[in-house]
């Protein structure tokens, strides 16, 4: 009973983490960039598909199966997703922001047709099977096949933390949340503005990528039908609960509406009879996009807001008499 | 390329074109991108849908059809009914959702954001209450009429063509040639100046989105008679539509309806060179070559 509950605990939170490095892409580029992406399930499939297809055994069923090790297919999603974003990045980032958030819905769009459509590429609607899992070897063991998955992501998710942290405080940080705060300035200082959000883009579409991998390599099985549009809305539910901005928070984030989420799958299987499943899952989104719009109507800047000051050069410790410098930036200052 | 797939291509742009107006008005006056501008079609269709089951089933007369077609008068009566319905729904959407956003001067991508969570709760209340099977208005069957040089059309179809190009025309008549319409123009020129030489601004937004769901659920209806009515079938709409507004230019009514039909004969001209499978991309296509060619579209004033 034990065992099986802490490989369950194990198994959650290892998919929670998994969504917890998407956010991480998201909060580079929306939290720290202010640049919209719609389309994230659509740079999650790139990644998840690349890693698959190099490091899956040679199949009859799709192109390669090229038996590469593990950590090529993760660096590779990364690489392509990040250019991915780079090339969508280039063409409209200069535009309105909202075309931007279009352009992205088609890539999740195109993303889609092309693993369903290319069947030579990605095996079409049936996807791929047989992705290697790190400590598959363990796979006999459940417990500690568990664990090692766990404490491999716990270590993924915080190394990007680490690095992230240091990317915001950076110079190169520094000038990104300059950029979104006010253009105008930030120009005028001399930063290129829009190289600046090209490259935040590409960085953050890389790391969704790089999500998408792991997540593959996970389950050990891809296929179109996991990256849908609620994919997307997921990670944008998990980044605002958290607190866009806000490293942290997106790791929070990924956990509570995960957690919600296989809470509310679970009460449902267990309430509802199995021929109204389908029925009852669709009121699960609907509640997940009620408690969205209330919390950008009631909360903007989620459970841990942004910290406004975030140069070790300047104390965020409030001083006596003076205001606190840790300040939380609202929602509505944002803007 | 045979002249029937032409016809086919124009008549599914007819749709398409309706709701590209809808989401251009609603941009170029709210500013910002509404995705759940798609949610709006299939309410309009499933709206339209229970009208006339209802309308069907207390005057059981209404449903012999009319003429060539293939519905009785119940579903004219019904989108009427739905148009006026998809108004009431958009308004309520706009006062608990986007009306306080506004006020407190979220930025557009917030309101995008909120459109995102508005479209996905309307669609899966859609489902659940309609599940994902597809319905139809009627079930009699049609036979396509000849119209000469190879083009058959049912008059289904044709009458699609006319009723959007009727609409589109009125409206693009409202826009110039009512007060009402020079107000809106006024405002989506320049919100705070319209505002201070007397405009209703709120009043304004008010009328936009009741042609916007207008539209929309005519769009719907449409959909719904010519192919079938399915609670994704806003979504599946959605990026065609972006497309269309954006090749015809933001704000551009004639623009909009335009690149629908664009939109819907090049689908067609790609379901015959590589198959129906791809059908779904040729907006993404069209979008990034607009967005890199022209991004003002055709009829789009310069930024």
């Amino acid at each position: 009973m034990s065992i099986e509950l802490v490989s369950y605990a194990a198994f959650f939170l290892t998919m929670a983490l998994s969504f917890a490095i998407i956010c991480l892409g998201l909060n580079v580029q929306w939290g720290q960039t202010g640049v919209f992406n719609v389309g994230v399930s659509g740079f999650v499939a790139v990644g998840a598909y690349t890693s698959a297809l190099l490091t899956t055994p040679p199949s009859t069923a799709h192109l390669g199966g090229f038996a590469l090790p593990i950590a090529i297919g993760w660096i590779a999603a990364a690489l392509v997703s990040a250019a991915l974003s780079f090339l969508i990045g280039a063409i409209t980032i200069r535009l309105r922001s909202d075309y931007l958030a279009i352009a992205t819905f088609g890539v999740a769009v195109a993303v889609q047709l092309c693993a369903l459509n290319l069947q030579p590429l990605t095996g079409g609607p049936f996807g791929i099977g047989f992705i290697p899992r790190p400590f598959g070897d363990l796979a006999g063991t459940p417990l500690a096949f568990s664990l090692l998955n766990f404490g491999l992501l716990v270590l993924l998710v915080g190394g990007l933390y680490f690095i992230q942290q240091r990317l915001a405080r950076s110079p190169w940080g520094r000038v990104l949340r300059a950029i979104r705060e006010d253009e105008t300035a930030a120009r005028a200082l001399g930063k290129n503005a829009t190289l600046f959000r090209l490259q935040a883009f590409a960085i953050g579409g890389g790391i969704m990528g790089l999500a998408g991998a792991v997540q593959g390599h996970f389950i050990g099985f891809i296929a179109p039908d996991n990256y849908q549009p609620i994919l997307t809305f997921q990670v944008w539910a998990m980044l605002i609960v958290g607190g866009s901005g806000n490293n942290r928070g997106a790791i929070l984030g990924a956990l509570v509406v995960w957690g919600i989420w296989a809470a509310s799958a679970a009460l449902i299987g267990a309430v509802v009879p199995a021929d109204q499943e389908a029925r009852a899952a669709t009121l699960q989104i609907v509640i997940i996009g009620v408690a969205l719009c209330l919390i950008l109507l009631l909360r903007p800047r989620g459970i841990l807001g942004e910290l406004r000051v975030v140069s070790r050069h300047l104390d965020p410790r409030p001083r006596h008499g003076a205001p606190a410098a840790t300040k939380e930036i609202s929602g509505a200052e944002r803007s | 390329m045979n002249p029937q797939g032409l016809m086919d291509g124009l008549v599914a742009g007819t749709t398409i074109g309706l709701g590209a107006v809808g989401i251009t008005l609603t941009y170029s006056i709210l500013r910002f991108s509404n995705f759940a501008h798609g949610e709006l079609i299939s309410w309009g269709a499933y709206f339209a849908l229970c009208v006339a089951a209802l309308l069907g089933a207390a005057f059981g007369f209404l449903t012999t059809p009319i003429g060539p077609f293939s519905f009785g008068w119940v579903l004219p009566i019904a989108a009427i009914a739905a148009v006026a319905l998809n108004a009431v729904l958009a308004l309520i959407v706009d006062a608990l959702l986007f009306s306080r956003l506004r006020a407190r001067n979220s930025t557009v991508i917030i309101m995008v954001m909120a459109s995102f969570g508005a479209a996905l709760t309307l669609r899966n209340l859609l489902e659940f209450a309609f599940t994902g099977k597809p319905q139809y208005y009627t079930s009699a069957l049609q036979i396509a009429i000849r119209l000469g040089g190879g083009i058959r059309a049912t008059p289904d179809q044709l009458l699609a063509l006319v009723v959007a190009v009727a609409v589109v025309g009125g409206v693009h008549l409202l826009l110039t040639r009512t007060a009402i319409g020079r107000s809106m123009r006024a405002v989506s020129e320049n919100p705070q100046l319209a505002d201070l030489a007397g405009v209703n601004v709120r009043q304004v937004i008010r009328i936009v989105w009741v042609l916007g769901a207008g539209l929309a659920a005519v769009a719907g209806v449409m959909a719904g008679l010519l192919i079938q009515i399915r609670p994704e079938m806003g979504l599946d709409l959605l990026l065609p539509l972006f497309a269309a507004a954006i090749l015809g230019g933001i704000g551009s009514v004639p623009g909009a309806m335009l690149a629908g039909l664009i939109i819907g004969i090049s689908e067609a001209l790609a379901v015959a060179a590589v198959g129906a499978q791809w059908r779904a991309g040729v907006s993404f296509v069209i979008l990034i070559a607009v967005l890199l060619v022209r991004p003002r579209g055709l009829f789009g004033r310069p930024e």
